[in-house]
């Protein structure tokens, strides 16, 4: 048995799982470590909610894992060839304001009215990646400062955008108008859920990079550019090239997940999704960072572990029942949340613990047999 | 019963798909040098890996002083006294030479550094051993001659008193090679106990006591270096007699391929050129020597030549094409093929496979892609095709993660990548730096075949030997410049050696005078 499980453990997919599971496994525990000290009574319940909750409500999950899948995908994939994409909140908002824009300005057929707003979205969420990608490659600045810095250019300029179109803000309920039904996306038909195809777009978009990453030559460069940028010059790769298109990729799906945010129905008819230009940062682009570590950055990593944090968030909603008040559910979300994805970068402490661990089993079982006392 | 410091008995350890160590026993007396030789892969690395903590043998016990000892890390293995030298540095790029010196056992008073008295220890014991080195330096800014002694002190620092070096001299310059050598024989006479790995022969020969040999991870003898010869413990290793001596047809010189005229290059370490106005040519069917000393622009000349940095002025023509500015893809395309100096900075990405790494320069070519999908059969059955072909040993064959190969083994890779490519001009940077007798007698026949095939061959390396076997012409680079011009034929070491030093000049000045 020991040995098979020696064996296993020395496939690189399988080490990659395991070490989430296990990073997963860390972060429950400080989690109910930490709704035990807000309240001890009901940390059982409540905990119990948490983890179970999300499955009553399988069409949320779904539905609040799309965006974060996609902003995951956007943070791993820049993450694949050595950049990291910390701005992919700003893409998400300006592909959201790009869907907007042509949901409320763009006069077009039913049937397609929706399909343009979601190739207007992933458009401007891959001008807003394009640039920090320009600058990396041309100038040679760092990508995770121009990036911060055009989150927040660009969560300002959607806001100030927003809030001088009389067509789509409303300044009276400081929100956008209702979207015309015909910009929103279809629904699944999961009553009281907002689940669309977006869910399943955003699983062929990861499926897609996935095929990119290991089947083409372009996904070749990228991964070896990330792995050692010197061996990729040296051989005769066109690393600007390259790092210009992958910062336009992830953009494109961080702004794909914004524009899937505001164009998902909602279960009111004759209202739809809104934003309102508050000034803040798009939480969802953080969330992204968190779920594409946890994914170890890996697309299909990406899509379980982005259901997995919507389901914690969704179960943690349900968890308030038990008194705990939103802060502190907020609190333990992010706690398993943020401890999973540190965990997980730890994945190499992680994996020599267990193999020091196994090894002194190990030799604790050899042990006997040795002929140690003869000297 | 003999007093050994340390036994290695009946050691057994295994890798997916290879059994790297396959019952061997290793017993190293108090102040004795004792080396260990192996093919490239045989499994001397991981040998010395096991005594130094960083494996766990699945099979067989260790002892010092006759007592059974459990090493589980470095840790353990520096309180037994144990310092090891890898193959390839573990020093941090951007740390200084005190900083890496004394990382992990900093001297402290409750928690604060204390710089001065590290650093007045580390002078103390650069002096005593004549391992000079500038302890504010940064490791990125010094030779790999320095790396190492820094690497060394290191091992002094900790008071370690067994040393293990992993291929030391692989690295080094000739010069360099005879103070380490020098340093070792102090070393043993202070009652230090050395595992020292290499390939050269002449080494083992020179300071060694005692010689282990493994072959294909299994033990193959233990000999004293003062009852055998070169040619016996070559036999010991590789299982045949080797031939030192490469035969070389003459050869009709065909056109220039390689062309490069006044070419200069800035120094990233001073202000002054790293190579002064350079200009010679290379034809069809010859092996071009650049020789000298390491540091004299060398490495410098080669980056500018292969595109990795820039050229400050000149011109560099391949076969008739003017490529001073051209990509390194266009180069690749217009017939160079280059064989990197550093093989893990350049010439891998040590997180890709074996196979992977193989088609690194042909991965883009019609042969393995379809509109820009990977054909992965094409891939693996040519990378099954070099690794057959040029010996290329691993665990798992072509999916066999790079990182994980012995360093003969990488370096036969990157040289069957190469040699396999098309090209007109093969630049070759110490091509056989640390592969075995019986790979360098491979390597050095394909080089001549190269020649042979009427391709040009620039060939850059420390070694004379090496220099001397294969060239047809040896130019020499002295700070920067072309001092002079030999004709392999007839030159000698010692007159190289003059070159090399300096101390003699001709072509260069009565070239500059001429143009
Ligand atoms: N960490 C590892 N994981 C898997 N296989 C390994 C690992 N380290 C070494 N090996 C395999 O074990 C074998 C022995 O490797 P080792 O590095 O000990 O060779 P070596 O004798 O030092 O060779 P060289 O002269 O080329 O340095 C090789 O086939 C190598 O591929
Ligand atoms: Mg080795």
């Amino acid at each position: 048995m020991q040995v098979n499980i020696k064996k296993a453990g020395k496939s690189k997919g399988f080490s990659a799982f395991t070490a989430a599971l296990l990073a997963v496994l860390l972060g429950l525990v400080f989690g109910y470590i930490i709704m035990t000290i807000a309240s001890p009574a009901n940390s059982f319940l409540g905990f119990q909610k948490l983890l179970m909750g999300g499955f009553k409500r399988i069409g949320d999950v779904f539905y609040y894992a799309t965006p974060i899948l996609m902003t995951g995908l956007a943070v791993g994939f820049a993450f694949k060839m050595g950049l990291f994409n910390i701005g992919a909140s700003g893409q998400y908002t300006m592909g959201m304001f790009f869907a907007l824009y042509v949901g409320f300005m763009w006069k077009l057929p039913d049937s397609v009215h929706w399909l343009v707003c979601v190739l207007a979205g992933m458009i401007g969420g891959m001008f807003w990646g394009l640039i920090p990608g320009i600058f990396k490659a041309l100038l040679n600045v760092n990508e995770v400062i121009t990036s911060i810095m055009f989150n927040y250019i660009g969560m300002y300029l959607v806001d100030m955008l927003i809030q001088g179109n009389a067509t789509m803000y409303i300044s009276s309920k400081t929100r956008t108008s209702y979207l015309p039904a015909s910009a929103q996306m279809p629904s699944l038909g999961i009553t009281n859920s907002s689940v669309n195809i977006s869910i399943f777009i955003a699983i062929t978009a990861a499926l897609i990079l996935f095929v990119v990453l290991n089947k083409t030559t372009f996904g070749y460069e990228l991964k070896a550019t990330g792995f050692n940028k010197y061996a990729s010059a040296y051989a005769g790769m066109n690393g600007k090239r390259n790092i210009i298109l992958t910062m336009a990729i992830a953009g494109a799906m961080a702004g794909l997940g914004g524009a899937f945010a505001i164009l998902a129905p909602s279960t009111i008819a004759g209202s739809s999704m809104t934003y309102e230009p508050v000034s803040v940062i798009a939480a969802n682009g953080f969330n992204g960072i968190a779920v594409a570590l946890l994914g170890n950055s890996s697309p299909i990593g990406i899509i379980f572990s982005a259901l997995f944090v919507s389901h914690i968030q969704r179960g943690g909603t349900l968890a308030s029942l038990y008194g705990y008040k939103p802060e502190i559910i907020d609190v333990v979300i992010a706690v398993i949340i943020y401890f999973s994805a540190f965990a997980m970068l730890m994945n190499a402490m992680v994996g020599n613990l267990i193999k020091k661990l196994f090894s002194k089993n190990q030799s604790e079982k050899i042990l006997p047999a040795d002929p140690k006392e003869e000297a | 019963m003999e007093n050994y410091i340390i036994e290695m008995l009946n050691i057994t350890k295994e890798f997916p798909g290879i059994t790297a160590n396959d019952d061997i026993t290793l017993c190293l007396r108090k102040g004795e040098i004792h080396a260990l030789l192996g093919e490239n892969g045989a499994g001397k690395s991981t040998l010395m890996s096991v005594l130094f903590g960083l494996y766990q043998a699945e099979k067989g016990e260790i002892r010092k002083n006759g007592m059974v000892v459990k090493i589980n890390n470095p840790n353990d293995a520096n309180d037994l006294g144990i310092g090891m030298v890898h193959q390839h540095f573990k020093l941090i790029d951007i740390f200084t030479v005190l900083e890496n010196i004394i990382l992990g056992v900093e001297p402290n008073k409750m928690g604060f550094l204390q710089k001065k008295e590290a650093r007045e220890k580390v002078i103390k014991l650069s002096k005593q051993y004549g391992l000079e080195v500038n302890p504010d330096a940064l490791i990125e800014k010094i030779s790999v001659g320095m790396q190492q002694r820094v690497e060394i002190l290191k091992m002094l620092y900790r008071e370690n008193d067994i040393l293990i070096f992993d291929e030391p001299t692989a690295v080094l310059t000739p010069q360099e090679i005879d103070e380490l050598m020098e340093i070792m024989r102090e070393f043993a006479r202070e009652g230090k106990s050395i595992l020292f790995i290499t390939h050269k022969l002449n080494e083992i020969m020179a300071v060694a006591d005692r010689c282990t040999v493994l072959r294909k991870g299994k033990l193959m003898g233990d000999v004293a270096i003062k009852d055998t010869t070169k040619e016996e413990l070559s036999k010991m290793m590789v299982g045949r007699d080797v031939n030192f001596k490469v035969h070389k047809k003459t050869k009709e010189l065909g056109d220039v391929v390689l062309s490069v005229k006044n070419i200069k290059v800035s120094s990233k370490i001073h202000s002054n050129n790293a190579v002064k106005n350079v200009s010679f040519d290379v034809r069809a069917g010859e092996i071009l020597c650049l020789a000298g000393i390491d540091g004299n622009g060398q490495t410098e000349f080669v980056s500018a030549l292969t595109g990795l940095e820039k050229t400050s002025s000149g011109i560099i023509t391949l076969c008739g094409r003017d490529i001073t500015k051209a990509t390194i893809r266009t180069r690749s395309i217009s017939g160079m093929s280059h064989i990197p100096e550093d093989r893990h900075k350049y010439g891998l990405v040590l997180d890709y496979s074996l196979e992977e790494n193989l088609v690194l320069q042909r991965y883009w070519r019609p042969e393995f892609q379809h509109f820009g999908f990977i054909k992965s059969n094409a891939v693996r059955s040519y990378a099954e095709k070099l690794i057959k072909q040029y010996d290329v040993r691993s665990g798992q064959g072509p999916i066999t993660p790079m990182r994980s190969m012995s360093g003969g083994n990488q370096q036969k890779a990157i040289l069957a990548r190469e040699i396999d490519k098309e090209h007109e001009l093969l630049i070759a940077v110490q091509p056989t730096r640390g592969l075995d007798i019986g790979a360098i007698e491979y390597i050095h026949k394909q080089l001549v075949a190269r020649r042979d095939a009427g391709k040009a061959v620039l060939l850059i390396s420390l070694e004379l030997e090496e220099v001397m076997n294969l060239s047809d012409r040896i130019l020499v680079m002295y700070e920067g410049e072309i001092v002079g011009e030999l004709d392999a034929k007839t030159t000698t070491v010692q007159e190289l050696g003059l070159y090399m030093s300096g101390a003699k000049r001709s072509t260069a000045k009565e070239n500059e005078n001429a143009g």
